[in-house]
């Protein structure tokens, strides 16, 4: 039977960050968390393969207990196993740390039940760096097709996979030796309506939760900050400037508005260049 | 004690990606800023470019003469094209190899597929997606380190961060986040060629065909003069008006990542921090409110015209001159003008 498996990440919706006017700085609290869009369309992509092949899906995710909601949503779309991957000892992990940290997970549920391909989304919108999935990948020794945007075969017998991967220039077909591991775009799957028995699934859904020693014992130098190389040595908002000067469309009429426009524009020396030369 | 400041040449069948040279500009840039430090210590510092491909001579070449002292390159058919693997246990081999203190890779598709493995193999730490970089001191910590600045959540943090007791330090950073340096042909410089084994267990993912798109012809980084629009258009239809005025003005079109998400226009034209990074002579923002996410991403242009109906509209803070009215009113206006302008000076 194959055996899928997507790591997820919960995160805050960066599309929904207020900031606060008087400190500038960000509003935390009310900010919806949800499941990272990338990975949302990696689970979709797993279920239709599962459904298509049958076989298993299992997700994971390390955060905080919190974090079950997003696993929550896996299960609704068909994830047939979730663990939760929760510590205090795991608190600010980097992306090295925490590549660590989930492929040890990965390697221990493979250990168990044979893992055939695993997922990641392209990147988690809340620090989108788009480098734990190549790190855990690369933990793992697993082959890696980053940027997948659909997956034509997958084919267990003979063990390999098509996947077509989409770069600066174009698409690329790879076919890769399984197990191997990938990354995801939105374009990999669309992401379904909930099947009546996964939602009911869900409702009685209770995570795995596993802490840094049971049942994998995380090497504490590895974990958290102490384990993490990088650091945030200062951070804060972005830099306000000041408003530019503007020309109200209202106040002086569209073809005034565009002439004078355009003479200011023309005052300033690099776009009377650009404008010249299309003469 | 030489400190190496490494800069990875990222090339595409022969052709050098013009991020490599503005790399090589920063990362001369950051060994000046440790000139104090060469001095007291008596040592000494090269900006050194690692390109791995097949048939990359005249890359080498090019990259001496954006600034490296020294070039080391693995050239062997298995490097012809771009496989995670591979070429990241070739980059691997020649950081343990060397020792560089800092690496900088572009965040390129390729770039980042490619850090990310690296560093991790590396065990060190990885800073996505810099704005700005420069050497400077840390705590109490001897020597300078690099203090990577990058935006996080979606643009609304902007968070230095360092590797503070691993090396190298590790960082990407966007195309035309940085400038070109001055190409200089007199250039002189080194090239190492280095032998690097591809074995068959990195060959496990393997390219069977590629698919070249219609629309690379954009180049949105590297254009002069971007239109873009935004949810103000309103439908995708808007995009033709947009794309009029772009083509008045010698242009390409982008857009904000609203317009995208509506499936109004593909991502290859999205702007912003999740999109490109342009750095245009001209760039018009039409019905772009200027989320931050947006503003991170074109704040460097030469000069910016905004064109928005909410006078409040954050855009106008980056803007060079702003426009509140309707852009269906002032755009057929503009390109008519410009049109009489042309007429008459013909």
């Amino acid at each position: 039977m194959i055996h899928f498996l997507v790591s997820v990440k919960q995160v805050p919706d960066t599309t929904n960050i207020r900031i606060d006017p008087e400190t500038g700085s960000m509003i935390r609290k009310g900010v919806p968390a949800i499941l990272n869009p990338y990975d949302a369309h990696a689970v979709a992509s797993a279920a239709e393969w599962k459904k298509k092949l049958g076989g298993k899906l299992t997700v994971i995710t390390m955060g905080p207990p919190a974090a079950e909601e997003a696993l929550q949503e896996c299960i609704e779309m068909g994830a047939d196993r979730a663990v939760l991957i929760s510590d205090r000892a795991f608190a600010g992990s980097d992306t090295l740390a925490t590549s660590y940290v989930l492929a040890e997970a990965i390697r221990k549920i493979d250990q168990e039940d044979h893992i055939d391909l695993v997922f990641f989304g392209k990147q988690a919108i809340d620090g989108d760096t788009a480098q734990v999935g190549p790190g855990a990948a690369i933990r793992l020794g697993l082959p890696l097709v980053t940027y997948a945007v659909e997956i034509k075969e997958v084919n267990q017998e003979e063990g390999y996979a098509v996947i077509v991967r989409k770069t600066e220039s174009g698409k690329e077909i790879i076919k890769t030796i399984l197990p191997a591991a990938l990354t995801a775009e939105k374009a990999i799957a669309e992401i379904p309506y909930a099947a009546l028995p996964d939602l009911i699934a869900s409702l009685n859904f209770k995570p795995e939760v596993w802490s840094a020693t049971e049942p994998v014992a995380y090497d504490v130098d590895q974990i958290g900050l102490g384990g993490s190389p990088t650091m945030v040595a200062k951070s804060g908002s972005p830099e306000a400037r000041e408003p530019a000067e503007t020309i109200n469309v209202q106040e002086h009429g569209v073809s005034a508005t565009v002439e004078t426009v355009l003479g200011k524009m023309l005052s300033n020396t690099t776009v009377a260049a650009l404008l010249e030369d299309l003469k | 004690m030489t400190r190496r400041f490494w800069v990875f040449i990222e090339q595409d069948h022969g052709e050098m990606h013009p991020v490599a040279a503005e790399l090589l500009g920063v990362a001369n840039c950051l060994v000046s800023e440790v000139a104090d430090e060469l001095k007291a210590n008596d040592e000494e510092a090269v900006v050194e470019g690692i390109l791995v491909g097949h048939d990359v001579d005249n890359v080498a070449k090019e990259a001496l003469m954006y600034g490296a002292e020294r070039i080391y390159q693995v050239d062997d058919p298995a490097f012809e094209h771009y496989l995670n693997r591979p070429y990241a246990e070739a980059l691997t081999h020649l950081v343990k190899k060397y020792k560089p203190e800092v690496f900088l890779i572009g965040a390129t598709t390729l770039g980042r597929d490619l850090a990310g493995a690296v560093a991790t193999s590396l065990k060190t730490g990885l800073t996505a997606d810099c704005t700005k970089l420069e050497m400077g001191p840390f705590r109490k910590i001897e020597k300078k380190l690099l203090l990577a600045t990058r935006p996080a959540f979606g643009g609304n943090v902007i968070a230095t961060i360092v590797c503070k007791d691993r090396t190298p330090q590790m960082a990407t950073v966007r195309p035309r986040v940085f400038e070109t340096p001055v190409r200089n042909p007199k250039a002189k410089g080194e090239v190492v060629k280095e032998d690097f084994k591809v074995t068959p267990v990195m060959m496990a993912a393997n390219l069977v065909e590629f698919i070249k798109d219609k629309s690379t012809s954009l180049n949105l980084e590297y254009a002069d003069v971007i239109v873009s629009g935004g949810k103000g258009l309103g439908n995708s239809k808007g995009f033709e008006l947009i794309k009029e005025l772009a083509d008045e003005l010698g242009g390409v079109v982008g857009s904000s990542r609203a317009a995208v998400d509506g499936g109004w226009i593909d991502y290859a034209h999205q702007v912003g921090q999740t999109g490109k990074h342009v750095r245009p002579k001209l760039y018009v923002a039409c019905g772009i409110s200027g989320a931050i996410q947006h503003k991170v991403g074109m704040q460097d242009s030469d000069y910016i015209l905004a064109i928005n109906t909410d006078p409040l509209a954050p855009i106008f803070e980056v803007a060079s001159l702003g426009v509140v009215g309707d852009l269906y009113e002032v755009i057929p206006e503009m390109i008519q003008q410009l049109r009489a302008q042309k007429g008459a000076s013909a």
